[in-house]
């Protein structure tokens, strides 16, 4: 298993290996996907589109609709206008989605196409009543997260108005999490009695039920009317300043709605930040119920704190999502000793010394626009206890015989994940088992056989 | 049928009407020779299950090749998605090296956008070097690349001389041809070009081989090159799965290339017979009866007794080994009728396994094939080459005269023709029923309409088409992944196969879609707090 992973450390200026990122199109096809009755479009070669529905059914295992403008050489020289008018007709024509969300791709950005005029452009062929955005998300620039991020702020610059008559609701942008998380932040959001726009909220679409026939369109997603409506809510909340909070920037200086930005609520603390953000907006008491939840999730953690302290954790993935895993493994007294996302920015490396520095943590490495390969050879040099991330380190994981949690996107060889939340208290009373059930499975595999216990 | 086809057709605008009712043909009779349109430019906005020129190139002939980095020239995504993703199954060779686990990408920049990204390219040849010491890279090209016009040949080039080592380019950027199909064609041409034939490794045995067209998903390759074995055959080259650079510089050797992949791989198969002299077969090595089919015609290219006696000798032991399960299946699923919507070949070769398993397959077709791949290589003088298949290189090779060998004598070869399909393929309609309905890059729309109507019990497709068919309450199943089992080619490959598609079409979960309570009400309609 990686065999030829070598434990000397050349340093790499061009060549990315197993990388801990993918491209724009895709975080912005997902986007989409948590808008009601929404075909998400993409702009460029018949490649791309493929590419990423394979790749989010494979994670999702659910149908994955988009179509593409199938671009041949001809449009990659003219401009991808022709293809545009023909996409928009057929689509209106034969999927009749309330919104098309077009993206672009490295071909339609480096061509230059101008997808803003091309939409002005088709707008006869645009049924009364529905809509055509886009978002532009070139390949070469940031990972899908900016992708996702660069979506959900288009869908706001092209619809959200500002009528002057406030809604007395709050927008939620819940960033690049998963159905399981966005039907998680609701149920916290219903529990608590505020009024909201979720946004964008992909439960409902890609947890989709069986129920014998297809549905183009199921029937979650955030609808249109709601995405206009979000200019006149009281306040956006963005969890995730990677995946969310452009999107609030953006209701700001469009429509003038006050917004701040909270970390992704993975861990105790940072959950406890969004509940008591959220109760100084009701200025009611915390339910009995979130506190109740607060309270399983502290006994569980004084209960198993024992195969957590002090051991060594390798997190990888998104920067949302590994920000917070980081400050939630500190909270159960593990140390952080690897921290790295493909996706670049400066913002990433300054969040996670931040909360290193805040808990005397010192010797991690952090680390964006890293990859796996990269990882891994850190591990080789100085193992960790724990792996936390994606699919792709399984390989690592199994080479270095390390136990290993599947957390964030995408998680392509294990089941029913869409269903379930590492956000909020329950997620991370769930990602405390996940946790557990890795490091005592391998206790289990591998201690002698006088050394195996019926009770952990 | 018509009637029906007619009706989903006429929900077209006008413009794709006409454009798509040359890609539905129906066979009236059994002996109708159909003519269809393919391998022609999808319409925009269709949902497509097609891929592009990279996918083709990269995703599916080199990625394979084991022992090969493979660097993907352009930003993350085009990489990242071929990784590991096509079950492409390889062993380490002791000694050798095994890159299948790995993606490398330049991971383009808008600065390489807007400066160019040769430089990058250069660094990451270097790095790669440094890092692996590689028998040969291979770079491919993806979109941007050809259009800020980085000279991937060049930079392969010069970092041949500077590392000693092959270095290929292959400028397969996904906006070329119109699929997947242009790729396989770019990457046939430079292996040909660079590396077939530069090996000088000679077969030790006396009957070898290529299996051509043959990618080990799920593994099988293997199951094929175990049962050539048995008979005592060598098998030089796999084209591509588990497949070495080394074996594939020593692909001329073989006395035999055996095509299973028309679609991806035909070119080679061409190339190698006018350069090397090496006759090819149309092979199938999917169902009992297809594979029977192949050793006895292999056997008898080789024109040697005991070796026909030792392949119904291996036949007969492989059947028997399987042919109860085999039969209990075909009780489980007789009568059954399919949908086949696969690749290029692949629509072809199951139909030959749901045969054996008494399964009608009532519509087929292919996202990537050319005409010839439905009609019969015949057609290929006739088929005219439109703006964007002229755009990908139509490769000739001469004669190698030191490499040049007459394996069988022409008089053999004009006898054997008329036996086995030599340089021959007669393409899928041939084999359809009557009222078969043949579909060239069957779009979501019509999937959808066509499952309402026709109903089948399952369907063969790839993974953006797995979900929604399961939705509507049909069997699906990807014969791209094999839904992560296999393999599913050979003897016992058919098992693998029967048992999964049987526990497809029977497992409990399909009783409980309908809640009891729809079935009956469970409330008599009385009015609660009525007068009773």
């Amino acid at each position: 298993m990686l065999d030829l992973t070598t434990k000397k450390i050349v340093e790499r200026k061009a060549l990315k290996i197993n990388p801990a990122k993918t491209c724009q199109p895709i975080g912005a096809m997902y986007a989409a996907l948590g808008v009601h009755a929404c075909l998400p479009h993409s702009h460029g070669s018949q490649g791309c589109c493929s590419y990423h529905r394979m790749q989010l059914t494979r994670h999702f295992k659910e149908p994955i609709m988009a179509s593409t403008s199938a671009f041949t050489e001809g449009a990659s020289v003219f401009g991808g206008g022709a293809n545009l008018k023909t996409a928009v007709k057929n689509i209106f024509e034969l999927y009749k989605p309330d919104i098309i969300a077009v993206h672009t791709t490295c071909l339609s950005e480096t061509i230059g196409d101008d997808c803003k005029t091309m939409i002005f452009q088709v707008e006869a062929d645009v049924p009364e009543g529905k809509h055509v955005i886009h978002a532009s998300t070139p390949s070469y620039v940031g990972s899908h997260v900016t992708g996702f991020s660069n979506m959900v702020t288009a869908f706001i610059t092209y619809l959200s108005v500002n009528s002057g008559v406030k809604n007395g609701k709050i927008n939620m942008l819940p960033g690049f999490v998963q159905p399981g998380d966005m039907r998680e932040i609701k149920r916290i959001l219903s529990v608590m009695e505020i009024d909201n726009i979720l946004f964008p909220d992909t439960s409902g679409v890609l947890d989709s039920p069986m129920t014998g026939s297809f549905e183009m369109y199921p029937l979650g997603g955030t609808k249109v009317e709601d995405i206009i409506d979000a200019g006149n809510s009281n306040l956006s909340l963005a969890l995730g300043s990677y995946s969310a909070q452009a999107a609030a920037i953006e209701l700001e200086k469009k429509c003038k709605v006050p917004m701040k930005t909270l970390s992704t609520p993975i861990g105790i603390e940072a959950t406890d930040r969004l509940i008591t953000e959220l109760a100084l907006l009701t200025h009611k008491a915390v339910p009995y119920s979130i506190e109740e939840e607060r309270g399983q999730l502290v006994d569980l953690m004084l209960d198993s704190q024992g195969y957590f302290n002090g051991k060594k954790v390798a997190i990888y993935g998104d920067p949302d999502t590994v920000i917070g895993l980081t400050e939630f493994v500190i909270s159960l007294g593990m140390i952080p000793k690897y921290v790295i996302t493909g996706t670049p920015g400066d913002a990433f490396k300054r969040e996670v010394d931040a909360i290193l520095a805040k808990n005397d943590i010192e010797g991690s490495e952090v680390k964006a626009a890293s990859d796996l390969f990269e990882l891994h050879q850190w591990m080789k040099n100085e193992p960790v206890d724990l792996l936390m991330g994606n699919t792709h380190g399984k390989f690592i994981a199994r080479a270095e015989d390390v136990p290993f949690v599947r957390v964030g996107f995408p998680i392509l060889d294990r089941y029913a994940h869409q269903y379930f939340s590492i956000v909020g208290y329950k997620g991370s009373v769930r990602l405390i088992e996940m946790m557990l059930n890795a490091i005592l499975d391998k206790i289990d595999r591998t201690c002698p056989e006088e050394d195996f216990e019926l009770v952990m | 049928m018509k009637d029906f086809m007619d009706r989903v057709l006429e929900k077209y605008p006008a413009k794709t009407f006409k454009n798509r009712k040359q890609h539905i043909v129906i066979k009236k009779a059994e002996d109708d020779s159909l003519q269809i349109t393919a391998n022609t430019r999808t319409i925009p906005g269709m949902i497509t299950s097609r891929g592009c020129c990279y996918a083709g190139c990269k995703g599916v002939i080199l990625g394979p090749i084991k022992d090969m980095v493979h660097i993907v020239h352009g930003p993350i995504g085009c990489s990242y998605y071929a990784w590991g993703t096509r079950r492409n199954k390889a062993k380490t060779k002791p000694g050798g090296q095994n890159y299948i686990e790995y993606c490398f990408s330049t991971d383009m920049q808008e600065s390489d956008i807007i400066f160019g990204g040769e430089k990058k390219l250069k660094q990451a040849i270097k790095e790669a070097v440094e890092i692996f010491n590689p028998s040969a890279i291979t770079i491919s090209a993806t979109c941007p690349v050809g259009l800020i016009g980085d000279d991937i040949n060049a930079v392969a080039k010069d970092a041949e001389e500077l590392y000693g080592i092959q270095v290929l380019a292959f400028n397969c950027e996904g906006y070329k041809g119109v699929s997947q199909s242009a790729g396989h064609h770019i990457a046939n041409n430079n292996l040909m070009r660079s590396v077939i034939g530069t090996g000088e490794r000679l077969p030790t045995k006396k009957r070898s081989i290529n299996l051509l067209g043959e990618y080990n998903i799920g593994g099988d390759g293997w199951e094929i090159e175990r049962v050539f074995k048995k008979i005592g055959y060598e098998v030089v080259c796999v084209m591509t799965g588990d497949g070495t650079y080394d074996d594939i510089k020593n692909a001329h050797t073989a006395e035999l290339n055996l095509v299973q992949c028309h679609r991806s791989i035909n070119y080679i198969a061409e190339m190698m017979e006018n350069k090397y002299g090496i006759p090819w077969l149309k092979v199938n090595f999917i169902g009992v009866s297809g594979i029977a089919k192949t050793l006895r015609d292999v056997a008898l290219y080789f024109d040697d007794v005991e070796l026909i006696e030792k392949t119904e000798k291996v036949i007969a032991e492989e059947i028997a080994e399987i042919e109860g399960e085999m039969e209990y299946y075909k009780t489980r699923l007789e009568g059954k009728t399919a949908f086949l919507y696969v690749g290029g070949s692949r629509s072809h070769h199951y139909q030959t396994l749901l045969k054996d398993l008494g399964i009608e397959t009532i519509i087929s077709g292919y996202e990537f094939a050319h005409r010839d791949d439905y009609e019969g290589r015949q057609v290929i003088p006739d088929i005219k080459l439109d703006a964007d298949s002229k755009n990908i290189e139509h490769m000739t090779v001469e004669k190698d005269e030191n490499k040049y060998r007459t394996i069988i004598s022409p008089e053999r070869y004009k006898k054997l023709e008329k036996e086995i399909p030599l340089a021959k393929y007669d393409g899928l309609i041939s084999d359809m029923h009557k009222d078969a309905v043949v579909i060239d890059d069957l779009n979501h729309y019509e999937t959808d309409q066509l499952i309402k109507q026709l109903k089948p019990d399952m369907f063969f497709s790839g993974i953006k088409d797995k979900y929604v068919v399961q939705k509507m309450g049909v069997t699906s199943k990807q014969l791209h992944s094999y839904d992560y089992s296999g393999p599913y080619a050979g003897f016992r490959g058919a098992v693998v196969f029967a048992k999964d598609l049987t526990s497809g079409v029977y497992t409990p979960a399909w009783q409980y879609v309908t809640p009891p309570w729809k079935v009956e009400p469970l409330l008599e309609g009385k009015v609660v707090g009525g007068d009773e």
